[in-house]
């Protein structure tokens, strides 16, 4: 028996709303030091970021208080996820708990109200029609259905008779489901964080990766030895005996390795063909970024596809976010692509190297790249100069050749007016090739579908419980001197007033209808 | 384009209901009411149309689809939609409840933060998005979580003031409370207004962000010289001191509005119930859909999301302690009072406050 009541004793706390209340307090309170404290920082940030709140001197006391109770780094850390554990059980127990009873109100068909109850309902209402019975009960049943309520008839003794009937009884899930699907979005998360990973790859324009690096932390003893690991498993396209083989280290080890070193093989290739950003008119604040981006498996290009900022690629549950881009450093190594258009309307494609030439299709003019900037601007005795490492404003300075003379001429990628050379000939820049790397967050989340079923129910689950209610009706009929009197009463899960309304309404009808 | 023009038209107005909604609650006649309600309506009308002109413009300059050019890009748009949520919100209670009395508390907040804007010749030019921004997912996210911010607001007004009309004794803790809240809010407003003067001639053509992040409170609180600071702070304690002593004259004013506490505990109530589940989806799911698209995490506890879930959390309290434990009266409301000010610390606060205590992305 005592043990009996021990365990009630248990159960009775993990399904408390009093609990609830006190852990909604707690996760609250405690992130809020969380989002002071940047996360995951080194530590002269986050001893700046004490020294403005509690002084210089006072800092570096807090910062080891804090960083002891795990504060640096708190939604990690073992309380902070114990504190939402301890949510989601709450939730389960409380929500195993009540099942019963919500399936009970639910599921049990609408029954007659016992003929004295109808006095001690909340919402009721009472009036006499001159009609008979049976008149007033089809009366009644329209005026039911005007509202919405579809009724059941039932007798009654001495020829009366009731009629009942009840809307959205499920409604009552909608809060249950709410609180459930508060655990399967954990639990979408709890599998994700086991399951999959987080990483990044840095793809420069025309190489392909099979190996993302992990966001995860890096064991230290390991980085040195990170790119030889790196380039043997990205040499074999994944294959971890290859790559072993290569290293000359059993497989089992190779692959603790990598774990260590944060390298995760995806088992295929991610190529980048050509990366592009397109500008505002007249500003260096990108519109829009794009890969084009190849999927290579089994030596066979399986996708093929642009990918953007919002629009990711996905393949064998791994999905490519376009997240940022930069340079590779060395500029000397890019191509130019150019369009050469002759005065006389003759066309051709050509990739320049730096120092290398092509001639104008059907002209004696040779065009030579003499050199590149990326972002290319004049000072104010107009001369050229690079104003920003970044690929802001491609530039090439075009040393031509031909029958008016040489001169050297600056064509901007972003500005067509400067394509048309002096001679009248074009020379349209298209792109700058292979100069940058396209900056891909690599992710595979097995919970994410869970993560996203939950937040539909949990949607759904409150619309119903705060815009939907479980409503009853019963009138009943019983015959008096003169017709019938009839008695109305109901009940609702939420929003009473609307069904008081409701009933209202329906009175008004039936006495309308009686003149 | 127009727009500032009808911006300024529905500042204007709502100024003008502002006063006439004072008189209306001096003489009670039917036809001023009438006409409070009718330029309120109307300045919401010249509004909805300044922001549709503002929305035609951003998808003119930056040809991008209708439904990305909504003007919700920066803290200037999204005050303006606040404004506009406030107004259609209130304009929905005076309807449903028959009673103009908030009429003369919102119209002063709408215009007030209206003219703010108009005034301080910020600058209002239109911004391209930068392309993490370009979703749909965000606009839905914005929207609803402007909507539920609405209805909290009203949440708000009427906590406080049923703790105003609820509260007698001078000792007690809720009147403590409510003075307390009151007096830092208007510390708080004063102190911007300061620096608002002071840096008059500083902030034509400067973007709010900025403003708030180089001069808000620097000519008070945060001023380089301690003396001014210590009188600062002096000054916001001698009001909160002032409102807790001469609060019960407040009670008197507002006593007179034929406000029944139960029905402001009522809308308090009704406004935190359809707020709720908007930003539930709006503000939580939608951001969450949002941040999975654009960064490939839908979850990282960057500050703004977990100040999201704090407001969240606060509001789940709420409604639990009401509907389960019974909580009524003045700890109910004290628990919707703080639930505003997470909002406020949402929407601002983390942009502002804890982005100027970290280096990141203050100006982005
Ligand atoms: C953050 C998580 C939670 C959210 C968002 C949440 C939300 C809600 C909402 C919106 C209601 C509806 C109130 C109404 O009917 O108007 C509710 C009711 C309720 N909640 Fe929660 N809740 C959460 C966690 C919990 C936990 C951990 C418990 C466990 C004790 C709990 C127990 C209950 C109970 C027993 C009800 C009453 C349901 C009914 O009326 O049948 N909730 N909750």
């Amino acid at each position: 028996m005592e043990q009996k009541s021990l365990s009630d004793r248990i159960w009775k706390f993990f399904s408390s709303v009093k609990l609830a209340i006190v852990v909604f307090s707690l996760i609250a309170l405690t992130s809020i030091v969380g989002t002071i404290i940047e996360q995951q920082a080194p530590m002269e940030t986050n001893m700046k970021v004490l020294g403005r709140i509690v002084g210089e001197s006072a800092a570096p006391a807090v910062y080891s208080v804090l960083n002891a109770l795990g504060f640096m780094n708190m939604y990690r850390s073992w309380w902070f996820l114990s504190l939402l554990a301890l949510f989601a059980l709450n939730l389960l127990v409380c929500s195993i708990e009540r099942f019963p009873a919500i399936w009970r109100i639910a599921r049990t068909p609408i029954k007659p109200l016992p003929p004295d109850t109808f006095k001690s309902m909340q919402m009721k209402a009472e009036l006499s029609l001159g009609e008979k019975p049976d008149l007033a009960r089809e009366k009644a049943i329209a005026a039911m259905k005007s509202i919405g309520f579809n009724a059941s008839l039932s007798g009654e003794e001495g020829g009366g008779w009731q009629l009942y009937s009840q809307k959205t009884p499920w409604s009552r899930f909608g809060i249950y489901m709410a609180h459930f699907s508060i655990i399967i979005i954990l639990a979408g998360a709890v599998l994700g964080k086991f399951l999959g990973f987080e990483a990044f790859m840095n793809i420069p324009e025309g190489s392909g990766y099979s190996v993302a690096i992990s966001t995860g932390g890096v064991s230290q003893s390991v980085e040195a030895e990170r790119d030889t690991y790196m380039q043997a498993i990205d040499a074999s396209n994944g294959d971890y005996a290859q790559a072993a083989q290569s290293l000359n280290m059993p497989v089992k080890d190779l692959k603790t390795q990598l774990l260590k070193a944060g390298i995760i093989p995806l088992g295929f290739t991610v190529k980048c063909l050509e990366f592009d950003v397109d500008y505002y008119p007249n500003t260096d604040m990108p519109k829009a970024y794009k890969s084009h981006l190849q999927v290579i498996d089994g030596g066979q290009v399986v996708v093929d596809q642009w990918i953007g900022v919002n629009k990711p690629l996905r393949y064998k549950g791994v999905t490519f976010y376009q997240s940022s881009y930069g340079p590779m450093g060395n500029y000397a190594n890019g191509i130019a692509m150019l369009t050469l258009k002759s005065a006389t309307g003759q066309t051709q494609d050509v990739s320049l190297g730096l120092g290398q030439s092509a001639t104008i299709p059907g002209t004696k003019t040779v065009v030579k790249v003499g050199d590149f900037t990326p972002a290319l601007a004049f000072d104010d005795s107009q001369r050229p100069y690079t104003y920003s490492k970044m690929m802001v404003n491609p530039a090439i300075r075009l040393d031509v050749t031909g029958p008016s003379g040489s001169y050297s001429e600056w064509v901007l990628q972003r500005f067509p007016e400067s394509w048309r050379l002096t001679d009248g000939n074009i020379a349209q820049f298209n792109h700058f090739w292979g100069v940058q790397y396209t900056g891909l967050q690599t992710r595979k989340d097995p919970g994410v579908a869970l993560v996203y079923l939950g937040c539909i129910a949990l949607a759904l689950g409150l619309f119903m419980a705060f815009f939907m209610s479980h409503r009853r009706l019963w009138v009943r009929g019983i015959p008096e001197k003169g017709g019938t009197r009839l008695m109305v009463a109901g009940s609702a899960s939420k929003n009473k007033p609307t069904l008081e309304r409701q009933i209202e309404k329906m009175i008004s009808l039936l006495k309308e209808g009686g003149r | 384009m127009q727009s500032p023009l009808f911006f300024g038209i529905s500042s204007i107005s709502y100024v003008v209901a502002m006063m006439v909604y004072i008189t209306y609650l001096a003489f009670r006649k039917n036809s001023i009411g009438v006409t409070a309600t009718a330029v309120t309506i109307f300045g919401f009308a010249c509004q909805t149309l300044a922001i549709g002109l503002r929305w035609i413009e951003f998808h003119d300059t930056f040809g991008m689809s209708w439904l990305r050019s909504i003007p919700l890009t920066n803290l200037y748009e999204s005050l303006i939609f606040f404004v506009w949520c406030l107004i259609l919100g209130y304009l929905i209670v005076e309807f449903k409840f028959k009673n103009r009395s908030f009429g003369a508390f919102v119209t002063p907040v709408a215009a007030l933060a209206l003219l703010f804007i108009n005034l301080s010749g910020m600058s209002t030019e239109i911004e391209p998005l930068v392309p993490a921004l370009q979703s749909n997912w965000l606009l839905a996210h914005v929207m609803m979580s402007f909507i539920s911010y609405s209805t909290f607001a009203l949440s708000f007004s009427t906590a406080l003031m049923y703790l105003i009309i609820t509260t007698d004794k001078k000792s007690e803790a809720s009147y403590i409370f409510w003075t307390a809240a009151l007096g830092i809010f208007g510390a708080v407003l004063i102190a911007m207004g300061i620096d608002f003067i002071v840096n008059f001639k500083a902030m034509s053509g400067m973007k709010p962000e900025m403003f708030i992040h180089s001069y808000l409170f620097k000519s008070t609180f945060l001023d380089a010289n301690g003396a001014v600071r210590l009188v600062s702070y002096l000054a916001a304690l001698g009001l909160v001191l002032f409102v807790w002593r001469f609060g019960s004259s407040l009670k008197r004013v507002i006593g007179n509005f034929n406000l029944s506490a139960e029905m402001l505990d009522e809308i308090t109530y009704k406004s935190i119930a359809v707020g709720f589940p908007i930003f539930t989806l709006g503000g939580l799911i939608f951001g969450a859909i949002w941040a999975d698209q654009a960064w490939g995490v839908y979850w990282s506890w960057d500050p703004k999301e977990t100040w999201s879930l704090i407001t969240w959390l606060v509001y789940a309290f709420y409604l639990h302690a009401r509907l389960l434990r019974g909580w009524r009266g003045h700890k109910i409301s004290v628990v919707a009072v703080f639930g505003f000010v997470a909002v406020i610390f949402t929407y601002l606060g983390v942009n502002l406050l804890l982005s100027g205590l970290h280096s990141y992305g203050s100006m982005k």
